[in-house]
């Protein structure tokens, strides 16, 4: 996180300065690192003449400090569900002209559906990808370690201590983010995963305090490496994330083999949303900018780029194989079922939940 | 002292305008933003822009100011009281910028002292080296050590091949892998100022030592080392201090178990986005730092106007 994102706050200085003397029209936008395809930037410029600043991050914390600390020179910003929600509420975002969306027709109702707890109406905000966060492994290692029937498809491998112990020697790395690890660990004991009761979130404590001793790191990036080189023979990770692992170790041939599951128990659904900020300079443009996301080849491109499913219907029959025809990408109606979304905390909720995690961090 | 700064001739207004430029500077760069600090701390976290309300509004004029001076609140410190996290990130912290400043310490006085007593003609090339290192970015360079101290590292791979551990050390992660990353950066810090103590050290004292009979260690720990006392002390600080609040050291390098500080203030900045809390833990921060420096710095003056 500090790496990153202090070069991007280096970077967003240098665009502030770049937006005072730009006279073209230009949009701002803030998204995830490695996350879209850089020929669409281009093509956006050179078909609509509008200049693309693009700018990334690496956390959602770190775009909400900039959102709420405010004047932050951004256009369009893509922040997930869960902190879009508390953001909308804090007054950050512009509502969307939809009279300007005409490709919002193109959207995936079912997930619009599903965006509906964080952003009713979905009025301040658009899907750009949507993906689930579960179990990626080195197949090797982990049937070294545990043998032929492996409970990979379940929550067991992580949270069994007699099988996350046997994976100790070969590394497991854990996502550095409490606002999913605690759901995680709430659906795997069987209790709501939207539980905002002191006593479940202290129930799901201490389950990831008992699987600490076996966790070499919490980080939500550092994993996409470790898995691919076979440093690590399991990491609780995002989808699209867990997919380049694969990916890159098969373009190695490093003897390397990553899979992605989604336990059986079910798994936490996310969605990445784009959304203008109110005080953003250059409206017009920003709305230019989703209309072109929207576009189903535009979308189909950027998803068969980072190996995350997106929340464009129209994009679908546009999508590689390897994407659309992927589980794990695009699961199945039975898994989508037992997919669960999480609401974002309440502030009281929400200190004793990174309260719970520092000290499952940290022993303290 | 007093006494030489007090001219019995009248300031002219340039004279005032220098006295005044340092006092300006700490006024703007340092009191003020204290000042908003302090002013957040008081106040109640809130989902707004800022996250924040504030205690009092300056612009609602003096008399309300004053109403509300008697309904702030210190409720974000005495939250700081209720959980042992806070305490025991800043005595880690200190423990970890102690050992790190000792160690610091003991590899910067042989440099320094290697340096002021080398040839005069190469004494500039020594100091450019101590330098040179900031010529890249100090991120590039803590990040570099990640390199260096893992698993499958640079300094593993030289110590499997030179025989001497048959194991890869686990380094990275740990509380080891911090101090080296101190020591590394903040070494130039303490080198200068005690290099340039030990320069200026009066060499004809060492002579006389030697022809009274004087052995050289002694000589050394007679003279040398209480000359560059102040070197010393100087250079301990400029390592000391900014240890006490690193963050970026401690977050590339340590584990997760690694208990700082400026870490702690990170998750309430960015995961609580409670401003309050983390302005009064920066708060309570500095007053830890600021108070023993004030104490010893007065310690010292009066020891110096005693001697003198």
């Amino acid at each position: 996180m500090s790496l990153k994102s202090m070069l991007t706050g280096v970077a967003a200085l240098s665009l502030m300065s770049g937006v005072a003397f730009a006279q073209d029209r230009t949009v701002n936008v803030f998204n995830w690192s490695d996350y879209i395809d850089e020929s669409i930037l281009e093509d956006f410029t050179k078909e609509t003449g509008i200049k693309v600043v693009y700018d990334v991050f690496d956390s959602n914390e770190v775009l909400e400090t900039k959102l709420l600390a405010g004047s932050t020179g951004y256009d369009v910003v893509v922040p997930t569900a869960d902190f879009l929600s508390r953001q909308i509420q804090a007054g950050v975002f512009s509502k969307l002209d939809r009279s300007k969306l005409p490709n919002l027709s193109n959207m995936w109702k079912d997930v619009e559906e599903r965006v509906e707890i964080y952003d009713p109406g979905n009025a301040y905000s658009i899907n750009y990808m949507w993906g689930t966060t579960g179990l990626g492994y080195n197949v090797e290692k982990v049937k070294a370690a545990l043998g032929d029937d492996a409970p990979v498809d379940s929550w067991d491998l992580l949270f069994k201590p007699e099988n996350i112990e046997k994976l100790n020697d070969c590394g497991v790395y854990i996502l550095d983010a409490p606002t999913e690890l605690i759901p995680a660990a709430l659906n795997y004991l069987g209790i709501d995963p939207n539980s905002e009761s002191k006593g479940d979130i202290e129930k799901a404590g201490e389950l990831l305090k008992s699987i600490r001793p076996y966790v070499q790191k919490y980080h939500s990036s550092e994993y996409i490496n470790a898995l691919a080189n076979g440093d690590i023979c399991l990491a609780v990770g995002w989808s699209g994330d867990v997919l380049q692992a694969r990916d890159r170790a098969a373009e190695a041939d490093n003897g390397v083999t990553v899979e992605y599951a989604i336990p059986k128990e079910g798994a936490l659904m996310w969605f990445d949303q784009m959304a203008i900020p109110a005080d953003a300079k250059n409206m017009d443009e920003a709305h230019e900018f989703l209309d072109y996301i929207m576009r189903p080849d535009v979308m189909a491109k950027a998803s068969n780029y980072v190996y995350f499913a997106n929340g464009n219907k129209a994009s679908q029959k546009l999508l590689n194989e390897d994407v659309i025809g992927d589980p794990a990408i695009y699961p199945d109606e039975e898994t989508v079922k037992k997919l669960y979304t999480k609401a974002p905390y309440g502030p009281k909720i929400n200190r004793i939940v990174t309260r719970t995690w520092t000290s499952v961090k940290s022993g303290q | 002292m007093k006494e030489n700064i007090a001219a019995p001739k009248r300031r002219s207004l340039g004279a005032w305008a220098l006295i005044a430029a340092p006092y300006l500077w700490l006024l703007i760069l340092f009191l003020v933003p204290f000042l908003i600090v302090f002013k957040i701390s008081l106040s109640q976290v809130a989902i707004a822009i800022p996250p924040y309300i504030p205690a009092f509004d300056l612009a609602e004029g003096w008399q309300a100011f004053r109403d509300n001076l008697s309904e702030l609140s210190f409720e974000n410190y005495i939250w700081l009281t209720e959980d042992d996290l806070y305490w025991k990130s800043y005595l880690s912290s200190v423990t970890i910028a102690g050992i790190s400043t000792l160690l610091t310490l003991l590899i910067g006085y042989p440099i320094a002292y290697g340096m002021a007593r080398s040839p005069r003609s190469i004494r500039p090339t020594l100091l450019m080296l101590v330098i040179l290192p900031f010529w890249t970015s100090f991120l590039i360079r803590v990040y570099a050590w990640i390199g260096i101290l893992k698993n499958e590292g640079l300094l593993n791979q030289l110590l499997l091949a030179l025989g001497i551990i048959s194991e890869p050390m686990v380094i990275l992660n740990t509380n080891i892998a911090v101090y080296i990353g101190i020591v590394y950066s903040y070494l130039p810090f303490l080198v200068l100022p005690l290099y340039a103590s030990l320069e200026r050290l009066d060499g004809s004292l060492l002579e006389a030592a030697e022809d009274l009979g004087c052995p050289p260690w002694k000589a050394f720990w007679k003279i040398t080392l209480p000359l560059s006392l102040p070197g010393m002390i100087a250079g301990c600080f400029l390592v000391f201090i900014p240890a006490v609040g690193e963050f970026v050291i401690p977050d590339l390098l340590g584990g997760s178990d690694t208990l700082m500080i400026g870490k702690t203030l990170w998750v309430e900045f960015f995961s609580n986005r409670d401003w309050p809390v983390s302005s009064a833990v920066a708060v309570i921060l500095l007053m830890i730092l600021v108070i023993p420096i004030v104490l010893f710095q007065n310690q010292q003056q009066k020891m110096s106007e005693r001697d003198g």
